[in-house]
């Protein structure tokens, strides 16, 4: 009791101080709940925030909230979106949030955004309206041309780092570069690895020159490997290296530098790129392996066979391997003799059609799983998988706390025995206590729901897909996962019954996901009616049908801004994509005609 | 894709006949018939000849289908039917991968066959023109000081002008474009003798004229025009 109210004493300032020591942001959020006086506290002395879903709050009242915002992290679309089955158009728009926060948190200096959309205005406000403007992270955004970088690089007077991650980015040129100012000294991390058009390479050489605090180099493939070396002289301190196209003559010119360069590299670290990739280049990065923490070879369809196996087993250090199923079993087996330190593994498909020859199979992540203990996150896509594989993988690697596993062929069963598997992914759930994140696949039934249900008990984010037989395996998930965030749910046989089972659950998630799956019209209305706090939202292809029961004056159609509303009496219809998210803001107000919110 | 078929179907309609077994074409008498899209892309003739208005004629050709090449080359029986969205690999990353290789097709006049490069090897114009020398062993290039590049067969003293075939059927001179859009954009390449060159162009020059007189149909020119081709096959 004494203690309780001796707290109320402490002057703001300690209290400020000790919140201070807080940096992951559900902490803060936690310490924010306390009470009014840690609330104002804490939301004035907040630096980072973190919004996970950006309709889950209006820009507005989060840049009033925090107005010493210095870094604004967003995501926009739904993670489906990455794979096609979001429609274009479909949202999350960072204009908003610029224009937000430049009329109230001129201090922002780091803006993150992942599937968001982004237009070349937005980012010449951005420039304009933050004069302390430091870092610029996109990943997977869209939106933007190379115009757009060239503001970027123009008006940011201290840029620090920028940073494009597998972004769709419209090529107007390779001027861009020329943008960098003469006397823009302070970049330290520049990534442009997905720009598909040619760059200006003697600018990109001036500016890497007079950049000496650059540690991070992630170059395009139409950077050839004499301007790489060239590059690589200038910057010895080099830690994060991504090659451009690595093709070179074994008597060029080009070719000697590159290998004298690279040694002179001693403090790197990570390696990627590998573009078209000649064994001979490969030969140049042996020196350098021994030091290698992460590597990325999964744009390099020529690094495989006896060049995989040649690289990889100098690789002793390294944490991070990302690499392509083209290496086979045999590779795998290698890194699992060679990389002991082995803490992240993504094998990716280099045939999306499982149409060619097997490649990677169960017998390469048991080899990983026996060489590689320490194993904690690992995404595999393979052609099969059985049971007995996973029970052994799971034994070894007990310390999962990312597990995703894509068999390529949708519902394929053990071949072994012909079985489902679902107790090869129970055997998973049952032994990685920390699982966080979780992905599966191949013929599954509720069996596998009821394993996920009663032991991932840390699960955050988990992703089906062509699974399950009855409404049960979704309630499994909903009622077991106490610490779930995010579901995602496509091609699987949960009807209205599961999306009902459980309503409040949504409002402790971040978002739901269900396509392809057996929910109507009349289950979504009845969420939405049940669950104001939360937004129902139909992606529907209706539009097309509309316009033909309206010719025919069978619909009656109430228009209300965005939502169309038919009332025709048909909501047995089944609703082809839901998306369902907790939010603060209300329904959105920049839902496009095929977006219905309930 | 869906480009090419709507063309073929606007062409028949428009001609009533089957286009592809009417259309004239350069090719070694009794040559294999080609399909289709090759008959069209043959030469630039067939289309001179073809004065029927054709919207999108110089269309986007493109027969490459990089997904279903490499498919196709694969044991399996018949590709499985694709579902959206699956495999979940993102765009970005399926369209980093695409196969990367590009064989086209390499013919010198007067070689018995032709030969294959594939262009995803080279780096550059340099680099092919190499690759070109060493496979028919008997030229060397020669740089003119107007950059163009020319390769020599030193015993003959012949000389060769390496142009190609784009998308669009045109026949084009090598090295004009950046390297990466000639590599998209070239379907088959052919070292053309020089003298060749000079004389395809007049012909084709005299002929464009002279269906333009037939049209006309103003004799005097014509037989002006027929004593003048009649010089060139002296």
């Amino acid at each position: 009791m004494k203690v309780q109210s001796a707290m109320f004493y402490f002057p703001e300032e300690v209290i400020e101080h000790i919140f201070s020591f807080l940096t992951h942001h559900p902490d803060r959020n936690t310490v924010s709940t306390v009470c009014k006086a840690w609330y104002k506290i804490e939301r004035l002395s907040r630096c980072e925030v973190f919004v996970g879903n950006c309709y889950a709050i209006r820009p507005d009242r989060a840049a009033a909230r925090f107005p010493g915002l210095r870094s604004l992290t967003l995501k926009g679309k739904p993670h489906f979106a990455d794979f096609d089955l979001v429609p274009p158009d479909w949202g999350g728009l960072a204009g908003p949030w610029i224009e937000a926060m430049a009329r109230s948190c001129p201090n922002l200096e780091e803006l993150r955004m992942k599937r968001m959309v982004v237009s070349d205005e937005s980012l010449e406000l951005l420039v304009h309206a933050f004069p302390n403007f430091k870092a610029l992270v996109l990943v997977s955004c869209e939106g933007f041309s190379t115009d757009g970088l060239a503001a970027v690089a123009r008006s940011c007077k201290s840029l620090r780092e920028l940073d494009l991650q597998e972004n769709e980015i419209e090529d107007r040129g390779p001027r861009w570069l020329n943008s960098f100012p003469d006397m823009c000294t302070s970049l330290v991390s520049l990534n442009f690895a997905c720009l598909k058009g040619e760059v200006n390479l003697k600018s990109l050489e001036r500016l890497v020159c007079r950049s000496p605090n650059l540690k991070c180099l992630r170059l395009n493939r139409a950077v050839p490997v004499e301007t790489l070396a060239k590059i690589m002289n200038q910057c010895p301190n080099l830690e994060d290296l991504g090659t451009g196209s690595l093709l070179a003559d074994q008597f060029s010119e080009a070719y000697v530098s590159l290998i004298s360069a690279l040694q002179k590299c001693k403090k790197l670290r990570s390696l990627s790129g590998f573009w078209d990739a000649s064994p001979l280049c490969l030969l140049a990065v042996y020196p350098i392996c021994a030091n290698l923490t992460g590597l990325n070879l999964s744009y390099a369809p020529t690094v495989q066979g006896q060049d995989f196996i040649n690289l990889i087993q100098h690789c002793v250090k390294l944490l991070r391997l990302w690499v392509l199923d083209s290496v086979g079993d045999k590779g795998l087996a290698v890194v699992a003799s060679a990389c002991k330190e082995l803490q992240e593994l993504r094998v990716f498909p280099s045939d999306l059609f499982a149409a060619g020859p097997a490649t990677v199979t169960e017998e390469g992540l048991v080899a990983i799983s026996t060489g590689c203990p320490k194993l904690n996150s690992l995404l595999y896509f393979c052609h099969s998988m059985t049971n007995s594989a996973l029970i052994t993988v799971s034994k070894n690697c007990p310390n999962f706390t990312r597990f995703r596993l894509c068999i390529l062929e949708p519902r394929k069963p053990d071949p072994a025995t012909n079985e489902p598997l679902d107790e090869g992914f129970g055997a998973v759930v049952k032994t990685c206590k920390n699982l966080r994140r979780f992905s599966i696949s191949g013929l599954l039934t509720d069996q596998v729901f009821y394993y996920i249900g009663k032991y991932a008990k840390a699960l955050e984010m988990l992703s089906i897909a062509f699974a399950g037989d009855t409404d049960q395996g979704m309630t499994y998930v909903l009622n077991g996962c106490k610490n779930l965030r995010k579901l995602e749910i496509r091609d699987c046989p949960f009807g209205d019954g599961a999306l009902l089972a459980d309503v409040t659950k949504y409002e402790t998630m971040r978002s739901l996901w269900m396509s392809s799956c057996d929910i109507s019209l009349r289950g979504c209305k009845a969420l939405a009616t049940k669950m104001p706090s939360l937004n129902v939202e139909i992606i529907n292809e209706w539009e097309a049908e509309m316009e033909e029961n309206l010719n025919n004056g069978v619909a009656e159609v109430i228009s209300n801004n965005n939502n169309k509303h038919i009332n025709n009496g048909n909501d047995e219809r089944k609703v082809e994509k839901l998306y369902v998210y907790r939010t603060v803001g209300g329904p959105r107000t920049d839902a496009p005609d095929f977006v219905w919110t309930l | 894709m869906s480009v090419e078929t709507e063309r073929s179907s606007t062409e028949s309609d428009v001609s009533g006949l089957d286009y592809e077994e009417t259309a004239l074409t350069l090719g070694i008498p009794g040559g294999a018939r080609a399909t289709g899209a090759e008959l069209e892309r043959k030469r630039g003739f067939s289309r001179t000849v073809d004065l029927t208005s054709r919207i999108g004629a110089s269309e986007d050709r493109s027969d490459e289908s990089p997904d279903t090449n490499t498919a196709g080359s694969a044991k399996a029986p018949a590709p499985k039917a694709r579902v959206v969205g699956w495999p979940p690999v993102r765009n970005y990353r399926k369209n980093a991968l695409k196969s990367s290789n590009k064989y086209v097709k390499v013919a010198v006049d007067g070689a018995p066959y032709l030969r294959k490069v594939d262009l995803e090897a080279y780096g550059g114009y340099e680099e092919l023109l190499s690759a070109l020398q060493e496979m028919f062993s008997c030229f060397t290039i020669r740089n003119y000081p107007n950059e163009e590049r020319k390769l020599v067969d030193p015993i003959h003293g012949t000389e060769y002008v390496p142009t190609y075939e784009d998308k669009d059927g045109d026949w084009m001179l090598v090295g004009d474009v950046p390297w990466k859009m000639f590599v998209d954009a070239c379907k088959r390449l052919r070292l053309m003798k020089s003298s060749e060159a000079t004389n395809l162009g007049l012909i084709l020059l005299l002929l464009n004229s002279l269906l333009f007189e037939l049209e006309r149909r103003s004799s005097a020119c014509f037989i002006i025009i027929f004593f003048s081709l009649s010089f060139l096959f002296v």
